[in-house]
């Protein structure tokens, strides 16, 4: 273990991280403001993914098609608030994760209909393909910084939004107490749905900017998910700098753990059974670190208060 | 944040009190119509049917009851399972021995998971237990002197003190059927007793229950322990069943198909649980026979159960009846 | 509506005609439909039906129907549609799975229930070994197969130094214990990561670290996908020599397209076999489902003509079991890969090839025959097998 790779590790723990929040950060959003458990994040993820594929075939330009699959995934999205998810703001967490796990049922098996189940992919933009040269010997993947920077600069606006700008004051106070800022006059109605639209925006973002590093397929949003609900959770639902903290912590610890756990296990056990117990501790620590949070903070790092 | 319960309508003396007994009755006579069909697929699935009503009877009693919504409830299952498995590949098959080995290893298991979870709340619970639940999926993956990944098969069925009576299909569904009639009796018996009043108080307001002097922690512990338990046995009546056992039981996917087994039915009512647990997988056997794109059908029909039939299956037979009782 | 009324009566009219005239041989198939993996799954249906659509619609004379039931890759789920198969539906045939942990749950239902099972994939080592069973025939390989191949060709080609890496499951073990029965040389890293890993990039700084001769990966369906992308991305696919085994194949090719160029695979066939017969099937198989057949269709193709060319030998019979399976022990048929036979644990003894993936003229990819590595190869565990 050398000092070079654990740098390079680090730094492939924060562009995790990175990821892990570009899709995060709409979760927590619309959970955070509204009140309202968005499993169908996912999907909406993968959606995004499938249509920047789309649209890249149909145009050859990879920006085109991030824009278009933006635009399209934001009117599926408001047509879905409109049919299903607006009468839901008021029901009870466990009705939005059945009727949510539906609309993911759904469309996993929907999108295997239209673009069939075998993974398809989105290429890299031709002069952002390369590689740069970080220290000798170790090459680092440009794409891999495009989404570092990306993810910083998503978490720039949000953070720009929701402290410089009216709306994002609402949010902040729909978040403390969504009740008291509709007693206030505020159409919370509208509000959510800009909110919900701008998730949905999030979502299918991180879908498009992650499809040229992994495969387009049916069922690709439902792992990520689980991870995106970790990351809040630990963070504190609702809030957007304990996303942001958690899902580089998560990253980190994820990692380097699969990176090291073998490594460190052979210090205290023969290498055979090191390297079949090192990546199952590598699996769970995520869970692990999950677990211990909770434990001490039951309600993650940076509880929103109010609720 | 909205309470993540429902409450109960208030239910008069009404048809629908016959409900359990009615479903009971039902799957008492199963076998007989099975007889006429084609037999040993009918009685397993039925039987499986059975054991899944099981574990979702036990997340309905602290979920509905308790307002413990445990994402990692297939957690249970399979430790119950791999209780049955592992003293299989070891060569001990007797119930009398595997039985409370998987009920007392869901026990610990659901005592110091719970011990932990319980401090946390709402949505912060639903988490924790699905890491817990992560995290026994990943150790039995790794279990490689059982299989791993892929599972073991079980070469017999448990035994009776030599006996083999669980091989005889029948008999077996009986048994199952007898397991599933002792565990609604036990949580409803639970439910109506003075710990089960504490324990719904806890849901409804927990800081009235502790300042009346009860250790609400306690009392939900208890419960959370009850319900592993109940678990448990559904895992080792799993085993049985499928004559395998797998880590794909306790994925987090099926903890979520068990939650929406409770509502399918209609939280809350302990018997909505088997109503769901029937509902469910007949719908996956029956909709899945029709069409590849099965799951096209499914889930919009969870949608609209949501939107339309608030109560699941149970709250909408309740409507029906109660609009066709007022003429 | 009189119209509609009238061809319904007469096709009922027809199937009861039908029905009289020789009772269907019912083939079930169980396969993963669900879920990403459902490629794969659809390749062996889709293999199937090509193959009973070219031979009429008939198996060995007998009119076939197919029940294709979707396991969703739940062992419990499988076990049951395999025994609504067996009971409610008496096939003669199963025909399936893709996973081994599927094949593992469904085994005892379907051979205790009298019926016959056909892997089209899924060669688990028990099965070929101890467990083997009279019921029980294999069209693909043995599990560890493939991945020997890799590990013969790295030995052969002098390689110093190879990093490999698999999954953490039991199919992963066995792919690394297979590569490394043949490979002598230096492992720089052996590799398990969790099953469905997304991003590689810790694993790829180690391999740039370690600067190997060779990588050989085993990484199926998404996970290959990538591995291949971020492999290629990491500039590591110009240094670096890509070994693997069911990770750059027919079913992940659309998605890795170009990353996947000049990169190795170990396999018993490729769509380029040069053989009159699988021409023919490659060319119908893209006419009719519009992509490239990997082997999962090549394999549940043959086992379609494995049981019409037994059906042929018994005259249509499936009820005196003995006679069946003494047919189908002698293969009679002409299989895609060219030479075919049983061996004693009915799991096949055949050609394996290093194959290399290709772009071809109009556009998509396939992995082409690059050499010869194994000639009429048995799997070590047959000695095991108490049949003989």
């Amino acid at each position: 273990m050398s000092l070079s790779l654990l740098f390079v590790q680090t730094l492939n723990g924060l562009q995790f991280g990175v990821l892990l929040f570009l899709i995060a950060a709409g979760l927590t959003l619309v959970f955070g403001v509204m009140d309202f458990i968005n499993l169908a994040h996912g999907v909406q993820y993968m959606l995004g993914a499938y249509l920047a594929v789309m649209f890249y075939a149909l145009t050859g330009n990879f920006l085109v098609a991030l824009v278009l699959a933006l635009a399209a995934a934001l009117v599926f999205g408001l047509l879905l608030e409109f049919v299903v998810f607006r009468h839901l703001y008021e029901r009870d967490h466990l009705e939005q994760v059945i009727a949510t796990f539906g609309i993911i049922m759904f469309l996993n098996q929907g999108v295997k209909v239209v673009w069939g189940a075998a993974p398809l992919s989105l290429p890299i933009p031709e002069m952002l393909s390369g590689t740069i040269v970080l220290m000798p010997g170790i090459l680092y993947p440009v794409w891999r910084l495009v989404i570092i920077g990306s993810g910083l600069g998503v978490g720039l606006i949000l953070y720009l939004l929701v402290t410089q700008t009216r709306v994002g004051m609402l949010v902040r106070a729909g978040a403390t107490n969504a009740r008291i800022v509709s007693a206030l006059g505020v159409d919370i109605r509208r509000l959510f749905m800009i909110v919900f639209g701008f998730g949905t925006m999030l979502a299918a973002f991180a879908g498009v900017m992650i499809a040229p590093i992994l495969s387009v397929e049916p069922g690709m949003g439902d792992g990520v998910l689980i991870l995106a609900f970790v990351v809040i959770v630990i963070g504190g639902i609702g809030s957007m700098r304990g996303a942001f903290i958690a899902a580089l912590l998560i990253g980190l610890v994820d990692t380097l753990g699969r990176s090291f756990a073998i490594d460190i296990l052979r210090l205290v056990m023969p290498p055979s059974p090191a390297r079949t117990v090192g990546p199952a501790i590598a699996s769970m620590l995520i869970y692990v670190l999950m677990a211990l949070v909770l434990y001490f903070r039951p309600a993650g790092l940076f509880p929103v208060r109010g609720r | 944040m909205t309470d993540t319960t429902l409450i109960a309508p208030q239910r008069k003396p009404h048809a629908l009190e016959l409900a359990p007994v009615f479903i009971f009755l039902v799957l008492a006579l199963a076998p007989v119509a099975a007889a006429f069909g084609p037999e040993t697929y009918l009685l397993g699935l039925f039987t499986r049917v059975m054991v899944f009503a099981i574990a979702a009877l036990a997340l309905d009693f602290i979920c509905g009851y308790g307002g413990l919504v445990s994402f990692g409830h297939a957690a249970f299952v399979g430790i119950g399972a791999y209780s049955v498995g592992i003293l299989s590949a070891h060569g001990v098959t007797d119930i009398l021995i595997s039985l409370p080995v998987a009920l007392a290893a869901s026990a610990i298991f659901a005592y110091l998971t719970g011990t932990v979870c319980l401090r946390t709340k709402s949505v912060y619970f639903i988490m924790i237990t699905l890491a817990f639940g992560q995290m026994v999926y990943f150790v039995a993956g790794s279990l490689a002197p059982y299989g791993g990944d892929d599972g073991m098969t079980l070469q017999v069925r448990s035994t009776l003190l030599g006996f083999q009576p669980f091989k005889n299909d029948r008999v077996f569904y009986y048994a199952v059927l007898l397991f599933l009639l002792a565990a609604y009796l036990a949580c409803r018996a639970i439910v109506a007793s003075r710990f089960g009043r504490v324990f719904r108080g806890a849901k409804e307001n927990p800081v009235r229950m502790a300042t009346i002097g009860y250790d609400v922690f306690k009392y939900q512990r208890i419960a959370y322990v009850i319900a592993g338990m109940i678990g448990g046995l559904a895992g080792f009546l799993l085993a049985n069943v499928v004559e395998f056992v797998s880590p794909a039981y306790m994925s987090w996917q099926r903890s979520g198909e068990l939650i929406i087994m409770v509502l399918f039915g209609g939280i809350g009512t302990l018997y909505g649980a088997i109503v769901g647990a029937a509902a469910f997988l007949l719908l996956e056997d029956g909709l899945g026979s029709i069409t590849e794109n099965w799951k096209l059908i499914f889930g919009p029909m969870l949608v609209l159960i949501v939107l339309f039939a608030r109560g699941g299956v149970v709250g909408l037979i309740e409507r029906l009846t109660g609009r066709a009782g007022r003429g | 509506m009189v119209k509609v009324l009238m061809t319904s009566v007469a096709a009922v009219a027809l199937l009861i005609g039908q029905a009289q005239a020789q009772e269907k041989l019912k083939i079930g198939v169980v396969t993963t439909l669900s879920g990403p993996a459902a490629v794969l799954g659809q390749q062996l249906r889709n293999g199937l039906q090509l193959a009973i659509k070219n031979s009429d619609g008939k198996l060995g004379g007998r009119e076939v129907q197919l029940i294709v039931e979707d396991d969703e890759l739940k062992p419990d789920v499988a076990v049951s549609k395999a025994k609504a198969l067996i009971d409610r539906d008496k096939v003669d045939f199963v025909v399936g799975p893709i996973f081994s942990n599927i094949l593992v749950a469904i085994m005892k239902p379907v051979t205790d229930g009298g019926a016959i099972l056909i892997s089209p994939n899924a060669g688990t080592s028990n099965f070929a070994g101890k467990d083997c069973n009279a019921n029980f025939f294999v069209t693909s390989y043995q599990n560890d197969q493939n991945h020997e191949v890799m590990g013969k060709y790295a030995q052969d080609a002098g390689m110093k130094k190879v990093f490999i890496m698999a999954p953490n499951y039991p199919a992963g073990k066995d792919s690394l214990a297979g590569f490394k029965r043949f490979f002598k040389g230096e492992l720089a890293d052996e590799v398990y990561v969790p099953l469905g890993q997304l991003d590689y990039s810790a694993e790829l700084s180690k391999i740039a670290a370690a600067s190997p001769d060779a990588v050989f990966v085993f990484l199926p369906g998404g996970m290959g996908v990538n591995f291949v992308k971020q492999f290629r991305q990491a500039g590591l696919a110009d240094k670096v020599k890509f070994l693997s085994a069911f990770t750059v194949d027919e079913s992940t090719l659309p998605a890795q397209k170009e990353a996947a160029l000049g990169f190795f695979g170990g396999a018993n066939w490729a769509p380029n076999l040069d053989n009159p017969q699988n021409k023919k099937f490659v060319a119908d198989y893209e006419k009719e489902y519009n992509a490239v057949p990997a082997t999962y269709a090549f394999q549940s193709y043959d086992a379609a003509l494995l049981i019409d060319g037994a059906l042929k030998a018994t005259k249509g019979n499936t009820a005196d079991k003995d006679a069946l399976r003494a047919a189908m022990m002698k293969a009679p048929f002409t299989s895609l890969r060219g030479a075919f036979k049983f061996n004693t644990n009915h799991y096949p003894i055949q050609d394996f090839y290093q194959v290399k993936v290709a772009a071809r003229a109009d556009g998509k990819f396939q992995t082409e025959i690059d050499k010869k590595v194994f000639a009429n190869y048995a799997d070590p565990y047959a000695k095991d097998c108490p049949m003989k």
